[in-house]
């Protein structure tokens, strides 16, 4: 161990030495450097013909050293493989992260968006000779408007956070347009994602928090509480199925009254897994929603993006999403150019959308169908419903008097006696071989775990989760103490947030 | 169904566990009223190969770069990318896995990260950098937005000839009447230039730095083309350095999804959006990497935090940050340099057809010409012979671009075709 000993005289340029590379490699774990920490090659990984030597007509004279590292490509190869064994994956196993959706990527998705006709076109070309792309967006237009029941779409979005803004852009420009400057509050409940109350401050919007803490839900009691007479209020943004996986019961007659105070209902998608080919939002009141498209329907999370969040609106808020959407004018289709559409909140990213997640989705939808996708929405629901009946005599449930949806909610309590917490929990299931489920979350639950299977188990999946689960609430009984040291098998143990925080090293420096 | 691996078995038996007589009775919180009684118009589930086939008569529809001579920039760069690069990045362990939030089984992500932010921040010549922002033009809103924060001014002063799509993201970000064209003054929170600007042109920042510092303004460079960092001089004297990085590692794709940079000056660090990766060590005193200063976030801060951003493009920094290591310091500046190479000898065809001119008389890798006849006319006549000439604009200029994937056939066929039209 003492070779692995670290410099104690942390300060901003010192890095932090990286283990020796020989002591550190057992079996088929790696130890590995950084890029900069290895023996420099004297030629790049990539081979390119000798430059001619032109004279510059840049105005400037060439840049000098930049630092860059230097590697042939097998020791780039060699490199990221190493790394990528030190991650854990859906592809490696449960991965029952609430709120995330993490399901199967099918592999179809990342061979259609290679493509070249679609990989290699270029966002600006005229739209004559990228009909097929923009083909392709209407069709998925079309599937969005369908499932979710508001026929307005725009695909622009870059991930659910930048979805949200284009929502609540799409409502400040209504209100503009029809002089409601005295709205002023968005109304979010206490259980909403950070990202919620953020994009709406984001828009110059108060934030009015809705309390749910008692039950888990919205209540109409506390709605009109918030709503007040309602003449400040622009609109509210709801998770439907809320965070502790929960319907709102009430969401219909809720949605009236906000209707009737001319505010509008901003639906975060980030659950539609529940309901998608079952249940429509635009049945429940929403007028405009988004959808993560790398949740429900399965681009792949790429260990944090790229996203994809497209919004759905009514026929009345439909003038004023973001631009460009794709229109289709006879046989023809092409995208609006800045301005076109006057009504339109604006352009909120330099081209028209993730596209590549837009045919990955796509694929994913042809490959269902809507049959399938019914099936999807019906076994995520019944697999997080067979954990929460497994599960409820040994952790606390604090909302099983009812079914949940398509993830379910337990907390620390019990554990809590005997000194074992949430994140314990988490831990320890890391050392048993499992992803944790999400922690600490919604901030309305005390030592939140929420559970979200998705589709992609199978009952003897989830039957071994059980298993693991019910072991870990039997250790923290008899053996608490022990759980507070995992995970011990992975390649680093718990790391130190609070010194990372403290004095950040964000990037490799030349200790010289 | 191929993706459900449920059976009929395992359903009745988990209904049975959770005392449910079927399905619906599950979905019983949501008002009948809501529930969908008929089925959807929607077709029945499909076979990977006619799936295939279906999307496959799309991708056919469409012209795509690198199967026509292709002179097309202006924000969006066609370049190669190694094999490694894609081989790499469809590792299931990097594809299929989440936002590194417990970092035990995320090392390899996070070290990724660490290793993007430290070539970002060494390419731009600042201190720090994020782990990525959506694309270039959010990438300069959120630049906007933290120059306001930091100096509590609400003015943003844009310097020359930015990215027009830029441009409209950052009118939807802030108040359109807090940009303005005139120089900075006490209410200005930044003033932005684009390097090389929309029409190509290296810039210099000596002087702006030096209006910036009259006035107290911060200095945002924006780069929408991240390959010129290998020729032209690092923008050291900004306060921010941010764009688009999709030139490194990443196809066109129609536009998405790319990926932004963020670098800046260390003392601004609390007000940086997105994500950030640090150093620390482990319970045995290993080294390892975490997500880091993630109180500036929205799901700690909510309402107050520096943006509403989540999400990276976690993905393409990974195919950044291969591909990085794969050019190195050397193949980085050969690529730069084989790019303006290309851009020149474009120009030297150019010059000879008769009635074309070079409005621009410095570059890096696209640049401005003058057409005898209306550019939109010229681009759609020669579309429809296979050739993509470039981003038309506003009258008879056209803004062409030559990267190292440009041949010598491809400038032969675009100045015939010009000659032709013209």
């Amino acid at each position: 161990m003492s070779d692995l000993a670290m410099n104690d005289n942390l300060d901003d340029n010192t890095m932090i030495k990286a283990p020796a590379m020989e002591d550190g490699n057992r079996g088929l774990h790696y130890e590995e450097n950084l890029l900069w920490e290895k023996e420099r090659a004297d030629r790049p990984g990539v081979d390119f013909p000798q430059p001619e030597g032109m004279k510059l007509r840049t105005g400037f004279e060439a840049r000098g050293d930049i630092g860059l590292p230097q590697n042939s490509e097998p020791q780039t190869v060699r490199h990221f493989v190493r790394l990528s064994t030190w991650n854990y994956s859906i592809d490696h196993g449960f991965f029952p992260l609430g709120s995330c959706t993490m399901k199967h990527n099918p592999r179809l998705n990342e061979k259609v968006a290679r493509l070249p006709g679609f990989a290699f076109a270029h966002p600006m070309q005229p739209a004559s000779t990228v009909q097929g792309a923009l083909a392709m967006m209407y069709e998925l237009q079309n599937w969005l408007a369908t499932l979710t029941g508001l026929p307005g779409v725009c695909l622009t979005p870059a991930a659910g956070a930048h979805g949200e803004l284009a929502g609540i852009m799409t409502i400040k420009k209504a209100h503009e347009v029809k002089g409601n400057t005295h709205k002023t509050v968005i109304l979010v409940p206490d259980s909403a994602h950070g990202t919620n109350p953020a994009t709406a401050a984001m828009c110059g919007y108060t934030i009015r928090s809705i309390p749910t803490r008692e039950t888990g839900r919205l209540t109409v009691e506390a709605f009109k509480e918030a709503l007040g007479d309602g003449n400040d209020v622009a609109g509210m943004m709801v998770t439907n199925p809320n965070t502790c996986g929960l319907f709102e019961k009430d969401i219909m007659e809720i949605a009236d009254l906000l209707h009737k105070a001319d505010g509008y209902f901003y639906c975060d998608g980030a659950n539609f897994n529940a309901l998608v080919g079952k249940v429509r939002p635009g049945d429940f009141g929403v007028d405009v929603m988004h959808i993560n498209l790398h949740k429900t329907f399965s681009t792949p999370h790429g260990g944090g993006g790229p996203g994809s969040g497209p919004i759905c609106t009514t026929e009345e808020l439909a003038p004023f999403m973001p631009s460009p959407i794709v229109i289709k004018d006879g046989e023809e289709f092409h995208l609006e150019e800045d301005g076109e559409r006057e009504t339109s909140c604006g352009r909120l990213r330099s081209f028209q959308g993730q596209f590549g997640m837009h045919v990955r989705a796509l694929t994913y939808m042809l490959s269902h169908g809507g049959d399938g996708l019914k099936q999807v929405s019906e076994d995520a629901v019944l697999n997080a419903n067979y954990i929460l009946s497994q599960l409820k005599d040994d952790f606390y449930a604090p909302f099983a008097d009812s079914p949940c949806m398509h993830e379910c909610i337990f907390t620390e309590r019990l554990q809590k006696e005997n000194g074992v917490t949430t994140l314990d929990v988490a831990k320890t299931l890391i050392e048993r071989g499992f992803h944790p489920m999400t922690v600490y979350f919604p901030l309305i639950v005390n030592g939140a775990m929420l559970i979200e299977p998705t589709e992609t188990e199978s009952k003897d999946s989830l039957d071994r989760f059980i298993t693991v689960m019910k072991d870990i609430a039997n250790e923290a009984k008899t053996n608490g103490d022990i759980l507070h040291e995992n995970p011990v098998s992975t390649p680093r143990r718990r790391l130190d947030e609070v010194q990372a925080a403290k004095e950040p090293i964000l990037r490799w420096k030349d200790a010289g | 169904m191929r993706y459900l691996p449920q059976t009929a078995t395992a359903r009745a038996t988990m209904l049975k566990a959770v005392g449910a007589s079927g399905i619906d009775d599950l979905y019983s919180d949501i008002p009948a009223a809501a529930m969908r009684k008929e089925a959807f118009d929607l077709p029945d589930h499909q076979g990977e190969k006619e799936v295939e086939r279906h999307m496959k008569k799309y991708a056919n529809r469409n012209i795509a770069a690198g199967d026509v001579p292709f002179f097309l920039g202006a924000g969006a760069y066609f370049h190669h990318v190694p094999a490694t690069v894609d081989y790499i990045i469809q590792r299931s362990e990097f594809l299929t896995a989440y936002t590194p939030y417990q970092p035990e089984i995320a090392q390899g992500t996070l070290q990724v990260i660490f290793e993007y932010q430290t070539f970002i921040a060494q390419m731009t010549g600042q201190d720090v950098a994020n782990a990525s922002m959506y694309d270039g033009a959010t990438s300069m809103a959120e630049a906007a937005l933290m120059a306001m924060r930091v100096t509590r001014r609400g003015k943003v002063c844009l310097a020359n000839e930015i990215h027009p799509h830029y441009v409209s993201t950052l009118e939807s970000y802030v108040e359109k009447d807090d940009i303005s064209r005139d120089a900075p003054d006490n209410d200005t929170a930044c003033v932005i230039v684009q390097s090389p600007d929309f029409f190509g042109k290296p810039q210099a920042y000596d002087a702006l730095r030096k209006q910036c510092d009259e006035v107290g303004a911060l200095l945002v460079v924006v780069i929408t083309e991240i390959v010129s960092l290998g020729l032209l001089p690092a923008p050291e004297q900004a306060d921010i350095v941010c764009g688009e990085a999709q030139s490194i590692g990443l196809p066109l794709s129609f536009g998405g999804p790319y990926l932004g940079f963020f670098a800046c000056r260390e003392k601004y660090l609390r007000q940086m959006p997105g994500r950030l990766c640090g150093m620390t060590k482990d319970a045995d005193g290993k080294r390892g990497f975490v997500l880091t200063l993630s109180t500036r976030e929205q799901h700690i801060r909510r309402e107050k935090a520096t943006s509403n951003i989540c999400t990276n493009q976690g993905l393409c920094a990974l195919a950044f940050t291969v591909h990085m290591s794969l050019l190195g310091e050397d193949g980085f500046k050969t690529l730069a340099r084989l790019n303006h190479e290309a851009a020149c000898k474009l120009a030297d065809a150019l010059v000879k057809v008769p009635g074309v001119k070079i409005i621009s008389d410095t570059f890096f890798n696209e640049f401005v010409i003058e057409l005898p006849k209306n550019a939109r006319d010229v681009v759609d006549a020669l579309a429809a012979q296979d050739i993509i000439a470039g981003y038309p604009l506003d009258g008879n200029r056209l803004l062409v671009c030559a990267t190292e994937m440009t041949t010598d056939d491809d400038i032969a066929a675009l100045c015939a075709a010009l000659k032709e039209a013209a």
